[in-house]
């Protein structure tokens, strides 16, 4: 009762017989995707929650729609890089940095275009789970090429088998340089993989000893890249092929076999559908629900389709409690404002940017962990840096020239100097969104607001406000940094 | 006239926002009037070049280019003497209101900048990875006064390093000025709500419109700040200090030390920077009559390599000398005088371990109880004449 008393309050359109109508689509787009658009939600809004899932489900892509920078993957060999180094002059090495640099914000904004114009945010979305969790970091790895590898791999592996993903991730160059795994050698075993293999991707803390990890550091020895191609390669000789234990278990195992032993555990699969109700569903996962979802997941072999199908129409991800619990990422609440407002930039490297100054630098997670997320995303600083851009987009009479950099900020006037500020390029075109808006004032007022936020505001919507001063309203209303 | 008003005429102003944050003091005798003010050497100053053992030949021999000419060095002692940059500490050495701390540093150092300022910011050990900065730590524990406009502001950058993470009412701005302007556009509406993350947004609102309440301020200072961005910071600083209501850190950064190349010029200039900045900001305090409860400490991520690379520059090292200044510091040399053979790897060995020097700011400045603050207890150096 108490449900439908929600939903005839925050939806008095159509709901269909037979659909869910357009608030459970709205709650269902943004949480898989970044905020939809009304059309969007319409499509939706027709389907029971299984259809649209399966939807959504049937339509993710395992390449891109965006064709990669030119050149972006290309890998420059050890030995040249080495040479470069040692006879460069200071005006070459300048350049160099420099040329790294541009790359990896070409990557950057490369990723956020397909995010987006894709047709499956939902990919994106995954994309993005899997890079907050097999985390690489540029600060360590540096070679763009390898970054933009490993985009491919995990786009590739995204909504797939997570068992396969492991293993493919296992022997990810970026990764095999990020976690050290480059220095990991029969007699003088590295352990950072093994360590963080068992801590953060698959079992979770409390579920391995110590020795387990000096154990399966020794599994992966010998696993390393080419130094000319950037490719994966094993090198035998520096592989331990002798007896380990690893959880119990004895053998001569390698690394494949020791990725297997932690997928044969159930405290993996509970893990993973853990970080995953959280990404999708609330910031506490219900303990039987979990456990039940994590099951299946298991007995699928984790199949990922299972599990986001599983806890995608769990009544958990429905429930009234659970809505607009979730604070917006930097990257959700940037390309969910393009998306939402039909802003097309061109170059999206000023996006970039913006999403690192709110605190999520694209390829640079802070740490092995991740960003941490949640309400973490949100402190003054940021908070009034999202304000900040927010009321920036929607002042009108300020995108066209915006001619003046902030004075007094060195950042901003650096990036004003190279063209790198939002301008013309992220021009919110008011007309025509707004024609999308019909009826009374106040139903259109009614509609925008629905649109915009994901519950009623918090604050107070003066019943005059319309068009740009309602805009305004909303997306400076707390609400709109949740989803 | 309302009362704050009055008290502020008078210039009783902080004595009121002290009286009101007694009853809420975390700790029989925690002293959070005392301000710490933290400055931040980014890149990794070279605290080799800036602490000089000149005494040492094998120094000269490590630094065949960059070692500085004896006559330059400013003598501390017979083996010790700071960079010519530093002149104008020379006055501040004498007065016993800087102390020079060496070999500071931790086990199993890591050499990446981003990882050891995380481990500098977290209090972590090395191979730990916490989500909190140090002093979230400490105020989550310890909370300074609500009445304080915020528990630590931090001039200058967006990172907020040492209060990340948790509840710390940390506060980020370029200058006062912008930040009360974007903080007037926020609707003043106190509120709460059942939705956990939207509390979390209203909390963070109303802690930006208290600090704002409580940083206005224009006060003229007679001190004349230098005209760089740090400068800028630190005049920053200064008006937040003077502002009507308090707070216990600020937190400043000086940008640039990263010297892989072309070290000479640039480390005189950031280090002219640094000591002139910090000598206007004195005065800027003195005239506030702040200077007495004002402690400063600067940090870094690492030191640097003491073997001087091919390009005029040095590497990424390990333990660097840092500094205290500040009325009640009792100036002097502390810590070890580095040991330039039987280096670990090419790198310094530390003598003294960061946590000792935010033990100290915990312990002694703030009278917090001794305790295991940062996964286990740390000695403080006796550098305070409180």
């Amino acid at each position: 009762m108490r449900k439908l008393t929600v939903l005839l309050l925050w939806l008095p359109g159509i709901v269909l017989a037979e659909g869910m109508g357009d608030a459970d689509a709205r709650h269902l787009l943004s949480r898989t995707g970044f905020a939809p658009t009304a059309t969007e939600i319409r499509e939706f809004a027709a389907l029971s929650r299984t259809q649209a899932v399966d939807r959504l489900l049937a339509t993710v892509r395992t390449e891109p729609i965006t064709p990669m920078p030119a050149g972006i993957n290309d890998f420059m060999p050890l030995p040249k890089l080495r040479a470069m180094r040692q006879n460069a002059t200071e005006e070459e090495r300048k350049r160099f940095v420099r040329e790294q640099i541009e790359k990896g914000l070409a990557l950057r904004a490369w990723w956020l275009q397909e995010m987006r114009v894709t047709d499956s945010p939902l990919t994106e979305r995954m994309t993005l789970f899997w890079h907050n969790h097999f985390v690489s970091s540029q600060q360590k790895v540096k070679s763009t090429a390898l970054l933009a590898r490993q985009n491919l791999l995990l786009r590739r592996h995204a909504v797939g088998n997570f068992g396969e993903l492991l293993h493919a991730v296992a022997r990810d160059p970026a990764m095999v340089v990020y976690l050290d795994n480059v220095s990991n050698r029969k007699g003088q075993p590295n352990e950072n993989f093994a360590r963080e293999v068992m801590e953060l991707f698959t079992l979770g803390e409390g579920h391995y000893s110590e020795q387990d990890i000096r154990e399966a550091a020794r599994a992966f020895t010998g696993w390393s890249l080419d130094r000319n191609t950037g490719d994966f390669r094993f090198y035998r000789v520096r592989h331990d092929a002798g007896e380990k234990t690893v959880l119990g278990q004895r053998g001569r195992f390698n690394g494949d076999e020791v990725l297997d032993l932690l997928l044969a555990q159930p405290a993996t699969a509970e893990f993973i559908t853990a970080k995953l109700w959280r990404e999708f569903v609330s910031p506490q996962p219900d303990p039987q629900e979990l456990k039940r979802i994590a099951n299946r997941f298991r007995d699928s072999r984790y199949d990922l389709r299972t599990v986001l199908r599983d806890l995608l129409t769990s009544e958990h991800f429905y429930a009234p409690g659970n809505r607009a619990v979730l604070v917006k990422s930097p990257v959700d609440l940037v390309v969910g404002t393009l998306r939402l407002f039909d802003i097309h930039p061109q170059d999206l490297r000023p996006a970039a940017l913006a999403t690192r100054n709110l605190g999520q630098d694209l390829l640079n997670p802070p740490n092995v962990k991740g960003w941490p997320g949640g309400e973490a995303w949100i402190n003054s600083q940021t908070l009034l840096a999202r304000r900040q851009l927010l009321s920036r987009l929607f002042r009108a009479e300020e995108m066209p020239g915006a001619a003046a950099a902030p004075a007094g900020d060195p950042q901003a006037m650096r990036l004003h100097r190279r063209g790198l500020q939002m301008t013309q390029d992220y021009r919110f075109q008011a007309q025509p969104w707004f024609s999308q808006f019909r009826g009374t004032a106040a139903q259109r007022q009614a509609d925008m607001t629905r649109l915009v936020l994901a519950t009623a505001p918090y604050e107070h919507i003066d019943a005059s406000l319309e068009t740009t001063a309602l805009l305004s309203a909303l997306v400076l209303d707390p609400v709109y940094q949740l989803k | 006239m309302h009362r704050r008003e009055f008290l502020q005429y008078l210039g009783l102003a902080p004595l009121a926002a002290w009286s009101g944050g007694l009853a809420l003091a975390a700790a029989p005798g925690t002293d959070y009037r005392r301000l710490l003010v933290l400055v931040e050497l980014k890149g990794g100053n070279d605290g080799l070049n800036t602490v000089i053992p000149y005494a040492d030949r094998e120094y000269y021999r490590l630094r065949p280019k960059l070692g500085m000419a004896r006559d330059q060095i400013l003598q501390l002692d017979e083996q010790t003497g700071l960079h010519p940059s530093l002149s104008s500490w020379m006055p501040l050495w004498q007065s016993k209101e800087l102390a020079v701390v060496q070999g500071v540093g931790y086990p199993q150092p890591n050499l990446s900048h981003f990882r050891s300022i995380e481990i500098w910011d977290t209090a972590s050990d090395s191979d730990r990875y916490l989500d909190k900065g140090w002093l979230t730590q400490v105020f989550e524990q310890y909370p300074p006064p609500r009445t304080f406009a915020a528990d630590g502001v931090v001039v200058g950058g967006s990172d907020l390093g040492p209060m990340a993470g948790g509840s710390t009412r940390a506060i980020a701005l370029t200058s006062p000025e912008r930040f009360l302007s974007q903080a007037a556009r926020l609707e003043n509406n106190a509120g709460n709500s059942r939705n956990p993350a939207l509390a979390h947004l209203l909390k963070v609102e109303a802690d930006i419109r208290q600090a704002a309440a409580g940083l206005r301020s224009a006060h003229a200072f007679r001190a004349e700040f230098p005209r760089s961005a740090f400068g800028n910071s630190l005049k920053a600083a200064a008006q937040v200090v003077a502002a009507s209501r308090q707070v216990a850190v600020i937190k400043v950064s000086l940008n640039g030390f990263d010297t892989h190349s072309n070290q000479r010029n640039v480390q005189a200039r950031l280090l002219k920077e640094l000591s002139e900045g910090l000598v206007a900001f004195r005065s800027a305090l003195m005239e506030l009559e702040r200077w007495s409860s004002t402690l400063m400490m600067t940090y870094a991520e690492f030191g640097r390599r003491p073997q001087e690379n091919g390009s005029g520059g040095t590497d990424h090292g390990t333990a660097n000398a840092h500094f205290l200044l500040g009325g009640a510091v009792q100036g002097g040399l502390y810590g070890e005088r580095p040991a330039l053979t039987g280096l670990d790897g090419g790198n310094l060995r530390h003598s003294v371990d960061f946590r000792q020097l935010y033990a100290t700011a915990t312990e002694k400045w703030w009278s917090l109880p001794a305790g295991s603050l940062f996964g286990g207890h740390y000695q403080p150096l006796t550098v305070l004449k409180i």
